[in-house]
C-alpha cells in the first residue's frame, strides 16, 4: 500500500475540520504513517469471503413504541448553546450569504 | 476507606452515618487532590445533601440499596446532570449536562453518594492520563509514575483511598489497564451489559462502562447495579442484570482455563512470572489448564487502532461549536468550526480524528476500515475457537507495571501497543476482569486477567476470587 504524504494528511485535516500548521504535518504525517504501516500486517491475510463485523453482537432494528414521551425541555437546551437568537441556535454567516 | 460491602452495611444498619463516610472520603480527597489531580471537580454540597437524604432513611427504617452511603467517583466522561462534564478537553470545559447517564441514576437509586468527576486521557484516547488538558494523573503508589488511562483518575480515585469505587469506560482496555498500574481490580462488563446512555462516546461499538474497585466482591456489587437492561442504549441487551455476588465464592473447580501465549509472551519478565503463579494457584483449586495459542489477538491491535479512530471521528464530528461546549468565532460558519475544533481538541485527539477519518476517506475505506472489520471477525472467530476448549482464558492484563510518566509520549505507537493484550475483548465484546496479583519492579502492583464468553461475568467473578485470596487477599 502506497505511504501516506504530507498531501493526504492535510486533504485529511480539511475533512475533519481541523487546521494544521507545517510543523503537525510533519509531525502527523511521520506519526500516523507508522500506525498504517503497523496494519499494514492486516494485508497479508487472505481476508476473501470473509464477513467484516460491525458490532459485536449484531443487534438490528431495536424500536420503541410510537408513543409520545418526555424529552429535554427546549429552553434548557437552547441555554447550553454558545450562541441563540429566538429560541434557535445562531452561527456566523453561511456560505453565500450578503453580508 | 472501608469497602464497599463493609459501608453500605454500616450506613444500612445504621452503625455509620452516610454523611461520616463522606465526610472521611472529602477529608481524603483534600489531603492529597492538588499532588495527584484526581478530581475534575468535587461536588462537596450535592454529596452533602445525598448523605443527609440517606441518613434520614435509614432512621425512618427504609432499605435505602445495596450501595447504601458508598461514595463512588465518576470518570469526567459519565454525564451528571448539572455537574461539569468535560471528558478532560477544553471544548467542553464549563459545559453543564442536561441529564445523568443511566449508571449515575442506577448508583443513586442503589444509595451510593457521587462526589466527583475524575480526571482522564482526552475522550478517553490514552493508556496514560498524560493526554488531559487538565494536566496529568500521578500514581497513588508511586508518584514519578502514571496511573495508567484512560480511566486514570478513577484508578487513582480508589488506589488514594478517596473513595472505595469508582466508575471508568473500557474501550481498549481503559479499565482493566489502570485497574493494573494501580493495584484495583477492574471489570469491562459484556458489551450491552451495561447501558451507555449519557458515556460520551468515543467508539461506540466498543465503550463499555464498569467498575474499579479494591475488593472481587465490591465490584461484583457495583456491577449488578448498575447492570441491567435500558430501553434508552438501543444497544442495551434485553435483559436484566445477573446476579453475580451469590457466585463470587463459587470457585473453579471443575473449570477449563485457557492459558493463552499471546497475552503473555511479550510481557516484562515479573509480569509473565505473575501469570505463571496465578496459573499454579488455579489449577491447584482444581481447575484444568490448557494452553492456548490465539495468534489473531496479535492482530487485533491493527483492527483496533482503525476501527476506534474511525468511530471517534465521526462522533466527535459533534463538537463544532453550534449547539454547545466551546465556540471560537470567525467571519463564517466553516472557519468558525474549524477554528473552534482546532482550539478545543489536544493532539491525540486530532491524532485519532485525523486516522480514522483518513481510514475512512473515498480510495481507503476498504484499505483499512473495511479490512479491520474483516479482521475483527476473525478475532471473535478466535475466541469462538478457544472457548470451545476452556470455559476462562488468562493472561497478563498490561506488558508492564507503572511505566513513568514521559516514557511514552512522544512514540504514540509505543503508547497504543501497550494496549495489546486489552483490546481483544472490546473487539469480540465479550468481558474481561483484571486482578492485582503479586508486585514487580520498583515494588508495583501487577495485574492478571481473566477472559470469558458474553454473559459470563459470575465465573470471572469466582475465577477472581480465588486469586484475590491466594494474593493475601481474604
Amino acid at each position: 500500500m502506497a505511504s501516506l504524504r504530507r498531501e493526504d494528511v492535510a486533504h485529511v485535516a480539511k475533512l475533519a475540520r481541523l487546521t494544521m500548521s507545517d510543523a503537525e504535518l510533519d509531525k502527523f504525517t511521520a506519526q500516523l504513517g507508522q500506525v498504517l504501516d503497523h496494519a499494514g500486517d492486516m494485508n497479508a491475510l487472505d481476508l476473501e469471503g470473509v464477513i467484516p463485523t460491525a458490532h459485536p453482537f449484531g443487534l438490528i432494528n431495536v424500536v420503541r413504541d410510537d408513543e409520545r414521551r418526555a424529552c429535554l425541555d427546549h429552553d434548557v437546551v437552547i441555554a447550553m448553546a454558545p450562541d441563540a437568537e429566538d429560541g434557535r441556535f445562531a452561527v456566523p454567516r453561511i456560505l453565500g450569504e450578503a453580508p | 476507606m472501608k469497602s464497599v460491602r463493609q459501608t453500605a452495611l454500616d450506613v444500612q444498619n445504621g452503625d455509620a452515618s452516610a454523611l461520616s463516610v463522606l465526610e472521611e472520603s472529602l477529608a481524603r480527597i483534600r489531603a492529597r487532590n492538588d499532588e495527584l489531580n484526581v478530581f475534575l471537580y468535587v461536588d462537596e454540597e450535592g454529596a452533602r445533601a445525598a448523605a443527609s437524604a440517606l441518613d434520614e432513611r435509614v432512621a425512618r427504617g427504609e432499605n435505602v440499596g445495596a450501595l447504601a452511603g458508598v461514595p463512588v467517583a465518576l470518570k469526567d466522561n459519565l454525564c451528571q446532570t448539572n455537574i461539569p462534564t468535560t471528558c478532560s478537553s477544553k471544548i467542553l470545559e464549563g459545559w453543564r449536562p442536561p441529564y445523568s447517564a443511566t449508571v449515575v441514576d442506577r448508583l443513586l437509586l442503589a444509595g451510593a453518594v457521587p462526589v466527583g468527576k475524575t480526571n482522564l486521557d482526552e475522550f478517553a484516547m490514552g493508556s496514560s492520563t498524560e493526554n488531559s488538558a487538565f494536566g496529568p494523573t500521578k500514581n497513588p503508589l508511586d508518584t514519578t509514575r502514571v496511573p495508567g488511562g484512560s480511566s486514570g483518575g478513577s484508578a487513582a480515585a480508589v488506589a488514594a483511598d478517596m473513595t472505595p469505587l469508582a466508575l471508568g469506560s473500557d474501550t481498549g482496555g481503559s479499565i482493566r489497564q489502570p485497574a493494573a498500574l494501580c493495584g484495583l481490580i477492574g471489570v469491562k462488563p459484556t458489551y450491552g451489559l451495561v447501558s451507555r446512555y449519557g458515556l460520551i462516546a468515543f467508539a461506540s461499538s466498543l465503550d463499555q462502562i464498569g467498575p474499579l474497585t479494591k475488593t472481587v466482591t465490591d465490584a461484583a456489587m457495583a456491577l449488578e447495579v448498575i447492570a441491567g437492561h435500558d430501553p434508552l442504549d438501543s444497544t442495551s441487551l434485553p435483559e436484566p442484570s445477573p446476579s453475580l455476588v451469590a457466585h463470587v465464592e463459587d470457585g473453579v473447580a471443575g473449570k477449563r482455563v485457557g492459558v493463552v501465549r499471546d497475552l503473555i509472551d511479550g510481557a516484562d519478565e515479573d509480569v509473565v512470572a505473575a501469570v505463571e503463579r496465578a496459573v499454579e494457584v488455579l489449577k491447584e483449586a482444581g481447575a484444568t489448564i490448557v494452553e492456548l495459542s490465539v495468534p489473531e489477538f496479535r492482530l487485533g491491535l491493527s483492527a483496533y487502532y482503525l476501527i476506534a479512530p474511525a468511530e471517534a471521528s465521526s462522533n466527535l464530528a459533534r463538537f463544532d461549536g453550534v449547539r454547545y461546549g466551546l465556540r471560537v468565532n470567525a467571519d463564517d460558519v466553516t472557519a468558525m468550526m474549524e477554528a473552534t475544533r482546532t482550539a478545543g481538541f489536544g493532539e491525540e485527539v486530532k491524532r485519532r480524528i485525523m486516522l480514522g477519518t483518513y481510514a475512512l476517506s473515498a480510495g481507503y475505506y476498504d484499505a483499512y476500515y473495511g479490512q479491520a472489520l474483516k479482521v475483527r471477525t476473525l478475532t471473535i472467530d478466535a475466541f469462538r475457537r478457544a472457548y470451545h476448549e476452556a470455559d476462562l482464558l488468562l493472561g497478563a492484563t498490561t506488558p508492564s507495571v507503572a511505566f513513568e510518566f514521559g516514557s511514552k509520549t512522544a512514540d504514540p505507537m509505543a503508547m497504543y501497543l501497550s494496549d495489546v493484550f486489552t483490546i481483544p475483548s472490546n473487539l469480540s465484546g465479550e468481558p474481561a476482569i483484571s486482578i492485582p496479583f503479586g508486585t514487580g519492579e520498583a515494588g508495583l502492583p501487577i495485574g492478571v486477567q481473566l477472559l470469558g464468553p458474553g454473559r459470563s461475568e459470575a465465573q470471572l467473578f469466582a475465577g477472581a476470587r480465588v486469586l484475590e485470596i491466594a494474593d493475601g487477599r481474604p
